[in-house]
């Protein structure tokens, strides 16, 4: 076993995989000279040359537009958008192109693409640099969502997102980047649609994404309810199996994610459980999820509009007491 | 010098894209009397020459991507009539299965990257394709059909900046038909000729008469030739004229006389002419083409017509590789 970052762990699955399959090539900003913003392509150009890290202008249309394009065409792009906000310049090449194809084409056309990004709050950027957009791509059908909580996911997925044949939207969360954890000294990959029972327990399922698993865990750490904490790993496709045996165990259901609650990942997972599963519950089920408002600057504002330990403590009790 | 059988075929792909048109029309008309509405229907009619000598020039694995407006691009690429018909009624034998429709007939297998919906969808797209030729050191070339409204979207920008910066084997090739839905050129765009804008990238830029034959195969030949050779892309303006507005549900709004002028442009009878001046083609060749074409198209509407429609459980086929 040894100790790697979340940096390190997508760095290593570029690496493997650029190494294995030629058509495999990275496309995105600042991401060759010097290494990416959040440095996890660092040192790749000096392994694979320009030719495999491409670095582009600032234009994401074209930056995912080439990549749909090069993996239409037989390639495996994988592209880097510095922040989740910027793709909303290359909405029509995801969402229009990339997930569309496919099904437009009769089944004739293959999109093996990677989108890369990063997104989060927590470091008081405000509004166009703190969106948390998972449930944008979850929307849309023919993109596979997948949402990484610590290195080891980090890097069984992305290779699992290479090899995919299909648009994956890869979502990292930078408060996550320098997060460290033991991994294997060989080298593995996670599937898509496997959902990961972090801690068990008997009284609540706690469902939480990103960030809000490390969270989620903690709070169940000193917790005297016995709190199951799954993290879903890919939202498209969804494990929903795996969080229906939980709550059918549980009776209670609590989504956490910083991502806005409206419309959201919590609002999927509850109306899938609830139509399949309504007589299980012992109590409403609940989204604890980022609050409906742009994301603030000041540090007190932002840390209010995302759901923080605290509230989920007291969510629990309230839940449990019904 | 472009040789005779080309010239011929050339000719053939303007006819049989015409009629194409003419058919996928009566079609559109005969169903939507009985209260069934086909889609949105682009028509190319008066564009032909551009897509016809275009086709004669491109290889079997060069890249078109092509939009909403594009049986004309599909079927010089070679795409079958028959499938491309079948694919307008939503057959299961269709180009896509149908899941496309009229705007999106794709056969990756002859380099038909598919019609784009999106108005500039395919620019970059375009720009990928070529990158993927270059990185797999390939002489492939991919070619961007796009209208003159096109080239006011913000995606147009950003593909010729990133073709010419990588120097890519991009066609960027815009049929400006004047009117981008009912939209003059005049309030889309403040210069006389698209083309203009490749200075400011740094790449070749011309603009010409779109429907003539041979200014089109010269000019873009060159282009296709750059492409190769590794000396970046073109972008070449088309001026052309499509003979019926935008699709089939906007009513036709534009001057009288502005039409009647490009309908005395067809490219269709002034092509013919050359090559009777030539004497390449005769009045009975004519004739005896002409009915080929009509065959091809009434074959192509029959097996569309035989064939049956997707089955309910084939929804969400397709989704996912």
């Amino acid at each position: 076993m040894r100790d790697i970052t979340y940096t390190a762990a997508l760095r290593e699955a570029l690496f493997e995989e650029m190494e294995i399959d030629e058509s495999v090539f990275l496309i995105g900003e600042d991401i060759a000279d010097f290494g990416g913003v959040f440095g996890v392509t660092k040192n790749l150009l000096q392994k694979f040359g320009r030719k495999r890290v491409c670095q582009t202008p600032i234009s994401e249309g074209a930056i995912i537009g080439a990549a749909v394009g090069a993996a239409m065409t037989g390639l495996r792009p994988v592209a880097e958008l510095m922040y989740v906000d910027f793709i909303l310049f290359a909405m029509d090449q995801t969402v229009n192109q990339a997930a569309k194809l496919r099904y437009m084409s009769g089944g004739t056309v293959k999109v093996p693409v990677v989108i890369r990004a990063q997104q989060g709050c927590g470091t008081c950027e405000a509004a166009q640099h703190s969106q948390q957009l998972e449930a944008w791509f979850m929307h849309t059908p023919g993109l596979k969502v997948v949402i990484p909580s610590n290195p080891y996911d980090a890097k069984g997925l992305l290779k699992t997102a290479i090899r995919d044949d299909n648009p994956v939207i890869f979502l990292e969360h930078r408060m996550l980047y320098s997060a460290r954890q033991q991994v294997p000294d060989d080298t593995w990959t996670i599937p898509f649609g496997r959902a990961e029972i972090k801690k068990s327990g008997k009284d609540i399922t706690v469902v939480a994404t990103s960030l809000c698993v490390h969270k989620a865990l903690e709070v169940a750490k000193d917790n005297h309810f016995d709190i199951e904490v799954i993290d879903p790993r890919t939202l498209v496709p969804l494990d929903i199996d795996t969080i229906a045996e939980s709550v059918v165990k549980t009776g209670r259901l609590l989504v956490v994610h910083e991502s806005i609650a409206q419309c959201g990942v919590g609002a999927e997972i509850i109306r899938l459980i609830t139509e399949q599963y309504f007589k299980a519950f012992k109590t409403a089920p609940k989204v604890l999820g980022g609050a409906y408002v742009p994301m603030p600057f000041a540090k007190v504002l932002e840390e209010n509009a995302v759901p923080q330990k605290r509230d989920i403590i007291e969510t629990i009790n309230n839940m449990m007491k019904e | 010098m472009i040789p005779i059988e080309k010239k011929i075929d050339i000719l053939r792909i303007m006819y049989l894209i015409r009629e194409f048109e003419i058919a996928s029309r009566n079609i559109f008309k005969a169903h939507l009397a009985k209260g069934e509405f086909l889609g949105a229907l682009h028509n190319c009619d008066g564009q032909e020459a551009v897509a016809a000598s275009i086709g004669a020039i491109l290889r079997k694995d060069d890249y078109v991507f092509t939009t909403f407006r594009g049986h004309g691009h599909s079927i010089a690429k070679g795409a079958e009539p028959k499938k491309m018909m079948a694919e307008l009624l939503g057959k299961k034998t269709g180009y896509s299965k149908g899941r496309g429709g009229s705007m999106h007939m794709f056969d990756p297998s002859i380099g038909l990257m598919g019609g784009n919906g999106v108005v500039g969808g395919g620019l970059t797209l375009a720009v990928g394709a070529a990158l993927s030729a270059q990185y797999r050191c390939s002489d492939q070339v991919s070619v961007c059909f796009f209208g003159d409204g096109a080239a006011a979207i913000g995606a147009f920008h950003e593909a010729i900046n990133l073709a010419s910066l990588w120097k890519l084997p991009v066609i960027f090739l815009c049929e400006n038909n004047l009117w981008a839905a009912t939209t003059p050129i005049k309030f889309g765009c403040p210069i006389e000729n698209i083309s203009e804008r490749a200075k400011g990238y740094n790449c070749v830029g011309k603009s010409i008469d779109g429907n003539d034959v041979y200014t089109v195969y010269e000019t873009f030949l060159s282009a296709v030739d750059r492409g190769r050779n590794g000396n970046g892309p073109s972008l070449i303006e088309c001026k052309t004229y499509r003979h019926h507005p935008h699709c089939m549900v906007i009513p036709e709004h534009r001057p009288k006389d502005e039409k009647q002028m490009w309908l005395q442009r067809d490219p269709i009878p002034k092509f013919e002419k050359v090559l009777q001046n030539e004497n390449i083609l005769s009045n009975h060749q004519q004739e005896k083409i002409r009915n080929e074409i009509k065959k091809i198209i009434a074959e192509a509407i029959k097996f569309a017509e035989d064939s049956p429609l997707p089955t309910v459980d084939t929804l969400y086929d397709y989704i996912w590789a």
